[in-house]
């Protein structure tokens, strides 16, 4: 499979001040197409810092970065935001949908900036919010929503822009581990789809669910973990 | 952009504002009230120049008119207590020097005026009566209705004719033909030769630009005037007798062209001032008078435009005020639009959008109370307002450019958080 990203001794040196705090001090690795990774470490090892780079919501100090074909590390601010409505599909700890907007217009708004507004556009979107479960909540609010339900139209939002990646910031941090065990079941499906899915977690039971994962420590790649679910699957 | 992007843009701004409906109608009021008071202002303004203009134009901006005075000195010095007139005033003699050295004149019409009752059969009007030439019928500007004005014949042999103004006829003679019928002016007789039109009146408001309250006009030939009226006027008021002395009451002289009436009008007061020692005229310039109405005007809206544009700013502050706080409150908002694609200047476009929403909501609102206003003083008092389409151009160009400058520095401070930042924000 080929490598969809590719990040060659990425640096992030963050200041405050006359404090350089490093947050990622040389880290390089690849994430094959199709693949599903954990990322875990305690507190402050760079995880969210590593996350926010690969979503192109930031710059590395140094080192390079290879979304898809192309070198992603010195593009504009205009450049970035394109490449995350393009290829990047972001799923946060607490859901960040927009209050404002009903559920069909929240899982648009990747669209909305990439200016696709055609009626076919929003017949793909009510058919993601079919597809986790919500097709028939697509005019309601976010606040009329329960927590495991706001998550999951945003992962439909994440999957709006057909995205290379799609990266979750402890995804199921707010959750109870009955809705944790739903929203996973559903990433766990993409993952079954064939996309490509970096997700950071606190949690072992969640990191079990990833392909392989890797573990941070102080700003640099302590260790990778390939967990052999292949083999399991038939069992359970 | 995209039309649609845009249209979609105006139409969560309207949602997001409808949310905090109490804060945006507060936010508004500013503008509202800038707003309307431009437009009534200016509204009001217009109309009380127009009106000051109308009547100065009514003088004639060719024109330039002297008017005997009684001076002042003389009111306490002589009574006429024992019986000695007093003599003051334009005279004949003024007319034709007037006539013969002041260059560039077209015509020098000197008049006699009087207040007379003016009687017909069982009825009786007060009108105003001028002893006038019969070139006077350019001056006055109105149509001859019926018969004929006046003539050089009827100034010539002194005939006791007479021309009514048209309402004064209908008055007099309700709608018989007027022409022919003999009415009483004073204690003589007068054959009614023709009726002359209306003269204009200007609105209320600029009583003090014009020379004469009357409404009623009676023309009778100067000469006549001069030997049926004498040149004696015996005036009673409270309990005494005053005799005056005047031989004409006032004296138009009319310039070829504008621009000979300034220079025109010193001249005069420089001839006047030689041939007495008494100031006992005045000299009225329409022109230099509807210069100094412009003129008015002109301070008037300055003043008016600097209060408005206060209290726009004023408006103005109070929507950046307000989007400054929006801002803040949706800084998790804008941060999850920029990791979902948004660029820069779609935040700003975003928050512009909602701010012009704001002031230009606020404007269409004021430029309804604008037009009302303006309409309402015009019922309750009869000032007359204009509202000039250019104020509401005005008015609502200045709410719209006052949503996009005070816009920009909430707009550009939402688009230039840092995403990550943003999205931290709790
Ligand atoms: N914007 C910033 N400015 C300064 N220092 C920062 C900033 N963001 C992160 N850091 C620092 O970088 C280091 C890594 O932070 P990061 O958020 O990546 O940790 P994390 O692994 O996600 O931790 P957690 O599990 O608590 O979320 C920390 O020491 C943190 O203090
Ligand atoms: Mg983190």
């Amino acid at each position: 499979m080929e490598d969809i990203i590719r990040i060659e001794n990425v640096r992030k040196v963050y200041k405050l001040g006359a404090i350089e705090v490093e947050a990622l001090k040389g880290v390089s690795i690849r994430f094959k197409k199709g693949s599903y990774w954990a990322i875990m470490g305690s507190s402050g090892s760079g995880k969210s810092t590593l996350l926010n780079l690969l979503g192109c919501l930031d710059r590395p100090t140094s080192g390079r970065y290879f979304l898809g074909e192309d070198d992603v590390s010195d593009l504009d601010d205009d450049q970035l935001s394109d490449i995350r409505g393009q290829r990047i599909g972001f799923i946060f700890q607490s859901y960040n949908l927009i209050d404002q907007l009903t559920v069909l217009e929240n899982i648009h708004v990747p669209l909305f900036y990439q200016g696709k507004d055609s009626p076919e556009v929003f017949e793909q979107c009510a058919a993601l919010a079919e597809r986790v479960g919500l097709g028939d909540r697509l005019h309601h609010r976010p606040s009329e929503l329960s927590g495991g339900q706001q998550q999951r139209v945003a992962i439909a939002r994440s999957l709006a822009n057909d995205p290379l990646v799609i990266l979750a910031d402890e995804p199921t941090g707010n959750l109870d581990s009955k809705t944790e065990d739903e929203v996973l079941d559903l990433v766990d499906e993409l993952h079954r789809q064939g996309k490509t899915i970096i997700m950071v977690t606190h949690d072992d039971h969640v990191a079990e669910r990833a392909e392989r994962v890797l573990h941070l420590k102080d700003g640099l790649i302590h260790r990778m973990v390939e967990n052999r679910k292949e083999e399991e699957e038939p069992v359970s | 952009m995209l039309p649609f992007r845009l249209l979609n843009t105006i139409r969560l701004g309207v949602k997001n504002l409808l949310l905090h409906k109490m804060r945006s109608v507060l936010t508004m009021l500013g503008i509202i009230f800038g707003v309307a008071s431009v437009i009534a202002m200016l509204a009001i303004g217009e109309g009380a120049s127009y009106e000051a203009q109308e009547a100065i134009r009514e003088l004639g901006s060719n024109n330039v008119i002297i008017r005997s005075i009684k001076p002042p000195e003389d009111d306490r010095a002589s009574g006429g207590q024992g019986g000695m007139a007093v003599e003051y005033g334009l005279t004949y003699r003024d007319a034709d020097r007037i006539r013969a050295t002041i260059p560039n004149l077209n015509e020098v019409y000197p008049m006699r005026i009087f207040r007379e009752n003016v009687r017909f059969a069982s009825r009786q009007i007060q009108a105003q009566v001028t002893g006038t030439l019969p070139s006077q019928i350019e001056l006055l500007n109105v149509p001859v209705i019926l018969g004929r004005f006046l003539t050089d014949v009827d100034q010539m042999y002194r005939r006791n004719v007479c021309v009514l103004s048209e309402s004064l006829a209908i008055r007099l003679f309700d709608f018989r033909d007027p022409v022919g019928g003999e009415i009483k002016i004073g204690t003589h007789y007068y054959r009614v030769v023709g009726v002359v039109g209306d003269r204009q009146r200007p609105g209320e408001n600029s009583q003090a630009l014009r020379l004469s309250n009357a409404e009623h006009f009676v023309y009778i030939p100067l000469s006549v005037a001069r030997s049926r009226f004498g040149e004696l006027i015996v005036r009673v008021s409270s309990g005494s007798r005053e005799f005056e002395r005047v031989q004409l009451h006032q004296i138009t002289a009319q310039f070829a062209l504008a621009e000979q009436v300034e220079p025109g009008s010193e001249q005069i007061r420089a001839l006047l001032e030689t041939s007495r020692d008494k100031a006992d005229y005045e000299v009225i310039v329409p022109l230099q008078l509807l210069q100094q109405a412009e003129q008015t005007k002109r301070i008037f809206n300055i003043v008016l435009g600097s209060i408005a544009a206060l209290s726009l700013l004023v408006g103005g502050i109070g929507i950046m005020n307000i989007m400054l706080a929006t801002v803040t409150e949706r800084t998790r908002e804008i941060g999850v639009r920029r990791a979902l694609g948004a660029k820069k200047r779609d935040i700003i476009t975003q928050f512009l959008v909602e701010t012009v929403v704001l002031s230009v909501g606020g404007g269409l609102i004021g430029l309804a109370a604008g037009l009302a206003i303006p309409v309402v003083v015009s019922i309750l008092t009869d000032m007359v307002t204009i509202i000039t389409l250019w104020s509401l151009a005005l008015a609502f160009g200045i709410s719209a450019i006052i949503g996009i400058i005070f816009g920009l520095y909430p707009a550009s401070r939402a688009a230039n958080m840092d995403p990550i930042e943003a999205l931290r924000h709790e």
